[in-house]
Parts: C-alpha cells; sequence; structure tokens
C-alpha cells in the first residue's frame, strides 16, 4: 500500500562525492506520481549523476534516496533489477546490442524479464509504429541515425509499461524537428500517468515542453538543486 | 549466481532469446573448443595410464603373490636328487599347491633371450629351477627355507617378494599418477574457461551494461554467459575424447604377452569412464563460469 503523499522517487538530504570532491549536496527532491520534471543545469553540474541516483545506479554518499518506497542502500542487485523493469531510462549516448535488429534491442526488456517479444507482438508493433520505426524493425543499430536511435531507446524505455521515465540528454543528438518528436511522445507518456524527468540544458526544449504540460524546472546550481523559471 | 533446481533447468532447457543477448565471440568460441577438446584428449590417455597401472598392480600383485621358484644349484650329479627331495618337502608343505621341476626345454626357452636358441644346458653349470604354485593363504616361507637347508642344501627359496613389492608400488604410484594427471586436467580446463570467460565478460562490458539498465538480475546475464561456455566446454571435450578414444584403441597391443605399454589401454568397463568426461569438463566449466560472472558482475552497477 504506498504511503499517502509518496513519491515514486525521493531524495532526501542526498549528498554524492567523486574522486574526494562532492558533486552534489544536500539534495532533496520528490518526484510525484504523473508529475513532470525537468532536470537543467551547466554542463558538469551533476545532472546524470543525479539522473543516476533515480534509478540506482549510483549510491548516495549521504542522505536516503527512495525507490517505489524502499531506500536503495536496502536493496539487493536483484531487487534494482526488478525496479529498473519500473523504471525506463534513455540516455543522450544510447547503447544498444549491436548484434540484435531494433525490434530485438526494443523489447530486450521484456526478453531479460521472462516476456518474449514474439508475446508482446502486437504491443511492440505499436510502439514501433508509435515512434515512426515501423520499417526500420530489421536494422542493426549502428544502421540508425541520431533520431532513430533516441526513438528506438525510448521505445525500449516504455515497453515494459513503467512507472517513471527518466531521459539524460534526450534531444542532445538530433535536430530541433526530431526534438520535438521526442518531446511529443514524452508528453505522451506523461499524460499517460507516467512521471516523466528529463534532465537537459536545451531550455528551448523546457519552453516547448511547458507549453504542453505542467512541468517543473529543477536546476542544479554550486551541487544543490533549486526550483527553477517559473516554478520560484 | 546461485545453484538451485531452477536455475540447473534454466541452463539445461536453454533459452533462445536469452542466449542471443551475448554476441557470437567467434575467438573465444573456437579457444575454448580447442582447449577443451585437447584437454580432453590428454585425459583420455591420463585415465589410460591409471587405469593400466591399476590393472598391472593387480596381475602383478595376484601373480607374483601366488608363485614362487626354488632353485637347486648344485653339482651335476648331485642335481636330480636335490631336486626330487626339493620336490618331497614341498609336497607336504601346507599352503603349496603344487610344484614341479622346469624341463631343460622351458628352462632354455627361459635363457633363450640371452643365450639363443640352440644353448647346450647339459655343458652348462645351470640350475633346475622349481615352479612352485602358493594356494590363496600361502606359505610360511621362513619355515621352508629352515626345512630345504637342512634337507636339501642346494636349494635357494625365492618367493618374488623381495622384488615384487616395489613393482607393486610403482605400479600403484603410476595409478595415482594417472588420476593426478586427469586432474590437473581438468583444474586447467577450469583455468582456461575461467580466462576465457572473464575476457568475454570484459569484452562484452557494453552487452551487460545494457542488460542491467532495462532490468536483467545477474543470475540472467550470467546464464547467458555460463551456458554458452558450458556448451562450448561439452562439445569441445566430447570430440576430444572421441579422438582419445580411437588413438587409445589404435595404440598397438602386446597380444597375450603382458606388458606395460603395450598394455595403456581400456578394458571392458574401463571403455565407458572417459564418456564422463565431457560431463565432467562442462560441469567445471559451469561453475567456472558462474564465479567468474559473479565476480565480474559485482563490480558493475
Amino acid at each position: 500500500m504506498p504511503r499517502a503523499g509518496a513519491g515514486v522517487i525521493e531524495l532526501e538530504n542526498v549528498a554524492y562525492s567523486y574522486g574526494g570532491g562532492e558533486l552534489l549536496s544536500d539534495i532533496s527532491v520528490k518526484l510525484a506520481p504523473g508529475s513532470f520534471h525537468f532536470l537543467t543545469g551547466p554542463s558538469g553540474a551533476g545532472k546524470t549523476t543525479l539522473l543516476k541516483l533515480c534509478y540506482g545506479a549510483l549510491l548516495p554518499t549521504a542522505g536516503h534516496v527512495r525507490l517505489f518506497e524502499t531506500d536503495v542502500r536496502a536493496l539487493e542487485r536483484d531487487d534494482v533489477a526488478m525496479i529498473r523493469r519500473k523504471i525506463g531510462v534513455v540516455h543522450q549516448d544510447v547503447q544498444f546490442l549491436d548484434h540484435l535488429p531494433v525490434a530485438d534491442n526494443i523489447a530486450l526488456p521484456l526478453t531479460v524479464s521472462g516476456r518474449h517479444a514474439e508475446a508482446a507482438g502486437p504491443d511492440l508493433g505499436e510502439l514501433m509504429a508509435w515512434v515512426g520505426l515501423t520499417n526500420r524493425a530489421g536494422a542493426v543499430p549502428p544502421e540508425l541515425s541520431g533520431g532513430e536511435r533516441q526513438r528506438a531507446a525510448l521505445a525500449r524505455a516504455v515497453i515494459m509499461s513503467p512507472d517513471v521515465v527518466l531521459a539524460d540528454e534526450p534531444t542532445g543528438n538530433v535536430d530541433w524537428d526530431m526534438s520535438q518528436r521526442l518531446l511529443t511522445l514524452l508528453v505522451e507518456l506523461n499524460r499517460m500517468g507516467k512521471t516523466v524527468l528529463i534532465a537537459t540544458h536545451d531550455l528551448s526544449l523546457i519552453r516547448a515542453a511547458k507549453a504542453q504540460v505542467q512541468a517543473r524546472v529543477l536546476r542544479i546550481s554550486n551541487r544543490r538543486v533549486q526550483l527553477a523559471g517559473a516554478d520560484l | 549466481m546461485r545453484f538451485d533446481l531452477h536455475t540447473l533447468r534454466a541452463l539445461l532447457q536453454g533459452d533462445r532469446q536469452a542466449d542471443r543477448v551475448v554476441p557470437p565471440t567467434g575467438f573465444t568460441a573456437q579457444l575454448t573448443l580447442f582447449a577443451s577438446g585437447a584437454m580432453a584428449f590428454l585425459a583420455v590417455f591420463a585415465l589410460a595410464l591409471s587405469l593400466a597401472s591399476g590393472r598391472l598392480a593387480q596381475r602383478w600383485g595376484d601373480e607374483l603373490a601366488r608363485t614362487a621358484t626354488i632353485r637347486i644349484v648344485a653339482p651335476e650329479d648331485q642335481r636330480a636328487i636335490q631336486t626330487t627331495a626339493a620336490l618331497e618337502v614341498l609336497s607336504t608343505t601346507p599352503g603349496i599347491a603344487s610344484a614341479r621341476a622346469l624341463t631343460d626345454e622351458e628352462q632354455q626357452a627361459l635363457l633363450a633371450p640371452w643365450f639363443g636358441q640352440d644353448l647346450p644346458l647339459d655343458a652348462l653349470p645351470v640350475p633346475r629351477l622349481i615352479e612352485i604354485v602358493v594356494t590363496r593363504d600361502g606359505f610360511d616361507a621362513t619355515g621352508l627355507r629352515l626345512r630345504l637347508a637342512a634337507e636339501v642344501p642346494g636349494a635357494v627359496l625365492d618367493d618374488h617378494g623381495r622384488w615384487r613389492a616395489p613393482l607393486v608400488s610403482a605400479a600403484q604410484r603410476l595409478r595415482i599418477l594417472g588420476w593426478a594427471a586427469a586432474l590437473l586436467i581438468l583444474g586447467a580446463v577450469a583455468a582456461m574457461v575461467t580466462l576465457a570467460a572473464n575476457a568475454a565478460l570484459a569484452a562484452n562490458a557494453q552487452v551487460v551494461a545494457v542488460l542491467r539498465l532495462v532490468g536483467a538480475t545477474d543470475s540472467y546475464i550470467a546464464q547467458a554467459f555460463v551456458r554458452r561456455f558450458t556448451l562450448r566446454a561439452l562439445i569441445g571435450s566430447g570430440v576430444g575424447v572421441v579422438i582419445g578414444l580411437l588413438a587409445v584403441w589404435l595404440l598397438p597391443t602386446g597380444g597375450d604377452t603382458p606388458g606395460f605399454l603395450t598394455g595403456i589401454g581400456f578394458q571392458g568397463a574401463g571403455w565407458l569412464v572417459p564418456l564422463l568426461l565431457p560431463l565432467i569438463c562442462a560441469a567445471v566449466a559451469l561453475i567456472a563460469t558462474a564465479y567468474a560472472a559473479s565476480r565480474a558482475l559485482r563490480t558493475l552497477t
């Protein structure tokens, strides 16, 4: 039974140090179910690190990170794997299994969870159509353009119908039209009830999103997170 | 990676989809196949040596323990008398099943390898030999020696004990050496598979990272590697064993003549023992890869 008012991802007084220096300090953020957040800040501010803390790829050096109300320090490695099936992640430098066709890559979360792609045939087809990759299903990832890779990554991130989608600079390698298309897909996901957190330094993307959805903007500055822009 | 029934069943049944997540790695695959095959081939010979040594130790132990020899070293005119007297003594000695004096032809045949076929035995002071077959209970060698000393002064009893013990001991050590060699070979298979699995895991770091990102458990990732290496070891060692068995089968035999070098090989059910090697190699590969994978995966987030 979820705790009333609990966030799907909660960071409480989180700090993260690396190589003797503190990269993030005293960060408290709560992502409510169905919310839409942007995480912005200059390069090297710690956006990617914060995102990694949000899916258990990193452990905080201080404070608490709770994923679906469970402290990450209490999670076994297999528990982290199970939680990642509820959190779709899209990286800027998205990685695929280059020897498998795009369709198999998109279906990979189903494969590793024991639900094979054949069983999810119609869903996979719809998803490929949703991201506009139907005619690229048989291509291998090295044959895809930057935009196609990002859309394939987004499709892979959502095929398990996760509760949360985390995207790290999802439009970093694509042109404006493609970034708008990706944003539209992310907004659609949010309208389906998914919690979305996008790390980006692209302010035009944030402005475009705010025209479509009620989004909060978190800004990392001096190792801390502040509400930014209209949220100040 | 935990070893429970579910994991083992998943390994045996396989998962076509899961097997595909790890890209084919031609070089390590060939390396594992070749090394497993070569090791299994050598292990067949180690087993053949060990089993042959075991048989030899058994045979020497049995045959020599059940025989003894008396030499009658006496002047020619006394030789026949003393031979008869010795046979008399033996006929009343408990533990002696039978005793007989070798004929001139038999003694000539024994000496032929050194002196040729036309040896004139009557012109040489060759002692008469008495062959003794001992019962299962054995005889009192000390007591017999004392009786012979009193009644047949030219008789010298050789119960074969002096040279039987070191021969049996050598054969038994050779058998242990064969098993030790087989175990070392299996150890080498484990080391080789661990190295190859480590190399494969390192070469597939991106694959592992992607799998972790999309929610694969360590067991799932490990199984993909473990199954692959186990199958390679099974196939490679299977081929190695078949070739090894063929080679052993083609080794020259000494016919009915018992010999060590011509006796290396398998007999009867012994031929089935090497067939266990592929299974053992596969089990070793499974454990080695699971160990390597669990170590490597623990370092990844």
